[in-house]
């Protein structure tokens, strides 16, 4: 039989490369400085969405959310043995908080009727382990978080679970949700053959904005439609064309989408320089250690 | 993220300066592939921006995935189980199923077989690269020479059935030729090879020194013709693992641990003949030790490659008489002695690569009939006849200059990092340990000495440094150094007529071969260095240091052999150790 699933991937800046101009003067971050990658426990996400089909057969869908240039997971995804890939960009889903994502992805993912959905367990920009649940949760799939292994028999997933202090096994019934740590797996490489192929694979958007610059300023819209439908009907009969869906495609609610479906407000966004300073010493007795949980909790260093 | 590729300045330069689209050309044969394979490329631009993905996706590997593994394979190496089967270190075994995977075990076989089609020259980068991280692994990865033989001169079933499967990385393979008493003498080989009355073929014999004998796919030498005593009564056969391939015994080895050296048994074997009876040392082993000497020589860059780098990185940080030693004239001057050889030896090599692939593609172009006026196709047989014989002499002195120089550069290095160096806790112990084979398989340095001293006489290498430095313009830079190889040209020529007319003939000859040989690839890597100085200001340095070092060298070697001493004839038993006695 075989299983279809979804994985849910983001492009991120890479975090670990910070320089000195990675942070605006507001705080935010400035994409434009830092190299935009795979995030990498989406990788692990996919890798275990091959894994299963390696094993049960069935087929894995790579979807994203963003800008055109997100394609580049998404050929990346191809490389590595994705079947189908789905961007979904809409000028209206800018400006979504983790809510509004979630529940843009739900509207996708629904669509293609999935037995399982992987998510990395969380993104390195972002860091807030959001979406994955609140995917699950819009979906009614059965929740998983923090898996990192997984063994699927019918209708049910085994799942182990790294719950930070150790591990725990627990049983799923389908359709389910897995948030993939970074422990549960190592990415295959990319196929080279694969590379050579899907290196050309291209999303609608990206098409028009090549035929732009090839055609130039002086071409007619009616000359910029053709050439773009022309690319894209070569693309898609050699199996090279991503597929690219909006709001409507996915017949989202614009007022649960964007900036209007985000409740999330940014109050205050600060520089945190961590630099040596002063220390105490607490006695190794009851009641220091009393005192010592006292005070953290009260500066809310844990509590 | 490690990438052995992108960290490279100098292979990065040479894959930038060697003409990838005119070998693109000629491997894809006017890229009509395309239409056959949609992964294939559709113009020069499309396949060489593949092959700089290639050398990525291999340099991430090695970065990342390999490297970590090497000094764990080192230690752990191979386990001969008692059931006759061998065990790989984890590392190797990871790494072979990480490049199957990858689609990297294969890649210089047509698309067909589910290779790349990928040229010579690329597959030398790529060992460049992967022995770096790991020089035994090469030996596995290097062995892609197999499938190649198999491709070039067995029957199409035998390709259908093995070369699939060898691509995918689910096969490894082993080249099958050394005897307890056939080395370097592969013409006294005693395996023999037998057809029964229904006309099946066996192998019965015992087989030493073989680079992962425990592979699947063993390509034998073995004797059809017990007639025939020489060379001509030997064919070659393929013989799949079975019961009736015993490993009898895993060598213990000074390096490259990860690489199983194996003692076959073969019990009269089932076999199948590659191409013609009596062809198997001199056509199909010959062509498979060419392929695979230059799969060596690239292994040795790699050494070469990691050595330099500990010695820099240690030489950096670590400080002496309160300064780091790096400033120290006597570690400096080491250190850029280390890196213009390992240079030296990626330019020859890569060179020796390039003009493979230009005999090689020319003669796809032939065979293909895609010239179909006269005069171009006589101009196509001049020009495959000339790269033809020019590699006979590139390929033996790449393997013999690049295994020279791994081994002096991982020793230098260890003169670098001193004591540290000689310790455990330091990679350098064992690069060197894994440079020390370098020179003495795929035949010894004096073999390629031996291989490539005639071409040295004949004026052929000679013919090889004026094409090389061509008839063209010079940047004002560039050109005095141009005359000053020229002018070594000339010193070797006058070398060469003074041993032409010495009475002792050949033997004296043989008994300056060597220095011939070192006067002779000095210039041709002197040459190599002024090409790619015209296009590059580091370059243009390396090629005066080169310069600087190599024509006081040359002098010297010049007056050595025109000295006309034969001490080592007249008095060799005062000269040497005196042999052990019989009591």
């Amino acid at each position: 039989m075989g299983y279809t699933s979804v994985v849910c991937v983001k492009q991120v800046p890479d975090t670990k490369r910070i320089t000195g101009n990675a942070m605006r003067e507001d705080g935010t971050v400035n994409r434009a400085a830092l190299p935009a990658i795979f995030n990498p426990e989406d990788r692990n996400a996919l890798e275990a969405a091959l894994r299963v089909r390696d094993e049960h057969g069935g087929t894995v869908t790579v979807v994203t959310m963003g800008l055109p240039s997100a394609c580049d997971v998404l050929r990346e995804a191809l490389e590595r043995g994705a079947d189908r890939c789905i961007l979904i960009t809409d000028r209206r889903a800018a400006a979504s908080d983790t809510l509004a994502t979630s529940y843009i992805l739900s509207c996708a993912v629904g669509k293609l009727k999935p037995d399982l959905v992987f998510c990395g367990r969380q993104a390195i920009d972002g860091d807030t382990a959001q979406v994955g649940p609140q995917l699950a949760e819009k979906l009614g799939f059965t929740l998983m978080t923090y898996m990192e292994e997984l063994a699927l028999e019918g209708r049910e997933a085994r799942v182990t679970r790294n719950i930070g202090n150790g591990r725990e096994t627990a049983l799923a019934r389908l359709p389910a949700l897995f948030t993939v740590m970074e422990s549960a797996n190592e990415m295959r490489p990319a196929a080279m053959r694969k590379i050579m192929k899907f290196k050309k694979a291209r999303a609608p958007m990206e098409i028009a904005n090549s035929v732009k610059t090839a055609l130039g300023v002086s071409a007619t819209p009616e000359a910029l439609a053709a050439e773009t439908s022309r690319r894209t009907e070569e693309l898609a009969a050699r199996g090279l064309l991503i597929d690219q869906w909006n709001l409507d495609d996915i017949g989202a609610r614009l007022e649960w989408c964007g900036g209007a479906g985000s409740p999330t407000r940014v109050n205050r966004v600060q520089s945190v320089v961590l630099a040596g300073g002063d220390y105490r010493e607490f006695e190794p007795t009851q009641a220091s250690i009393g005192q010592l949980v006292a005070e953290l909790v009260q500066d809310h260093t844990i509590g | 993220m490690a990438n052995f590729f992108n960290d490279n300045e100098d292979i990065r330069f040479l894959f930038g300066h060697y003409d990838f689209r005119r070998i693109a050309a000629l491997m894809e044969e006017d890229f009509r592939y395309n239409s056959e394979f949609d992964f294939a490329p559709a113009d020069a631009a499309d396949a060489v921006d593949n092959y700089r993905r290639l050398l990525e996706l291999i340099g991430g590997l090695a970065g990342e995935r390999i490297a970590p593994t090497a000094e764990h394979t080192d230690t752990v190496g191979n386990v001969l189980n008692s059931d006759g089967s061998v065990t790989y270190a984890p590392g190797i075994a990871e790494a072979i199923r990480l490049l199957g995977q990858a689609d990297l075990m294969g890649f210089t076989l047509p698309y067909r077989y589910g290779g790349l089609n990928a040229p010579q020259l690329l597959y030398a980068m790529s060992n460049d690269i992967v022995s770096r991280a790991d020089a035994s692994l090469m030996n596995l990865y290097g062995l892609q020479g197999i499938a190649e033989t198999i491709n070039a001169f067995a029957s199409d079933d035998i390709k259908e059935a093995y070369l699939p499967r060898l691509a995918s990385g689910e096969l490894t393979g082993a080249m099958v030729l050394t005897e307890p008493d056939a080395g370097s003498d592969l013409q006294a080989v005693k395996t023999r090879a037998y057809q029964n009355e229904a006309g099946e073929w066996f192998v019965h014999g015992v087989k030493r020194f073989i680079t992962n004998g425990c592979g699947d796919v063993l390509l034998v030498l073995a004797r059809t013709e017990p007639h025939i005593s020489d060379g001509r009564g030997l064919s070659c056969l393929l013989v799949e693992k079975g019961p009736k391939v015993k490993v009898r015994r895993l060598e213990h080895k000074l390096g490259i641990n990860g690489s199983p050296t194996c003692e076959l048994f073969f019990d009269h074997a089932p076999a199948r003949l590659i191409g013609q009876r009596q062809r198997g040392l001199i056509t199909y082993v010959m062509s498979l030790m060419n392929g695979a000497r230059l799969g060596i020589a690239a292994q040795r860059l790699g050494i070469g490659e990691a050595a330099c780098r500990e010695a820099r990185n240690y030489a950096l940080s670590r400080r002496q008489f309160g300064v780091a030693i790096d400033e120290l004239p006597a570690v400096r001057d080491l250190l850029v002695d280390m890196s213009v050889d390992l240079q030296a030896a990626r330019a020859l090599t890569y060179y020796s690569a390039f003009c493979v692939d230009l005999e090689r593609g020319l003669e796809r172009r032939l065979e293909a009939g895609l010239d179909s006026d006269p005069e171009a196709v006589k101009q196509l047989r001049t020009e495959i006849r000339k790269y033809k014989s020019a590699n006979k002499l590139l390929t033996p002195l790449a393997k013999y200059y690049s295994s020279e120089m791994s081994m002096r550069v991982a020793n230098s290095a260890m003169a670098v990092l001193g004591g540290s160096g000689y310790m455990k806790d330091y990679p350098v112990e064992r690069i060197l340990r894994d440079s020390r084979i370098t020179t003495i398989y795929e035949g010894t340095s004096q073999l390629q000495v031996v291989a490539a001293i005639g071409g040295v006489m004949s004026g052929a290498l000679a013919g090889i440094v004026d094409e090389v430095l061509g008839a063209r313009e010079w940047p004002a830079a560039v050109a005095p150094l141009v005359e000053q190889v020229r002018a070594g040209l000339k010193a070797l020529e006058t070398a060469v007529a003074y041993v032409k007319e010495h009475p002792e003939g050949i033997a004296y000859r043989d008994l300056y071969a060597r220095k011939l040989v070192d006067m002779a690839v000095d210039l041709l890597i002197a040459a190599l260095f002024c090409d790619q100085a015209a296009a590059s200001e580091r370059k243009l340095l390396v090629a005066r240091r080169w310069l600087g070092e190599c024509l006081p060298r040359g002098r010297a070697l010049q007056e050595r052999i025109c000295s006309g001493e034969t001490l080592t004839f007249t008095d060799f038993e005062a000269l040497a150790v005196q042999p052990a006695t019989a009591d």
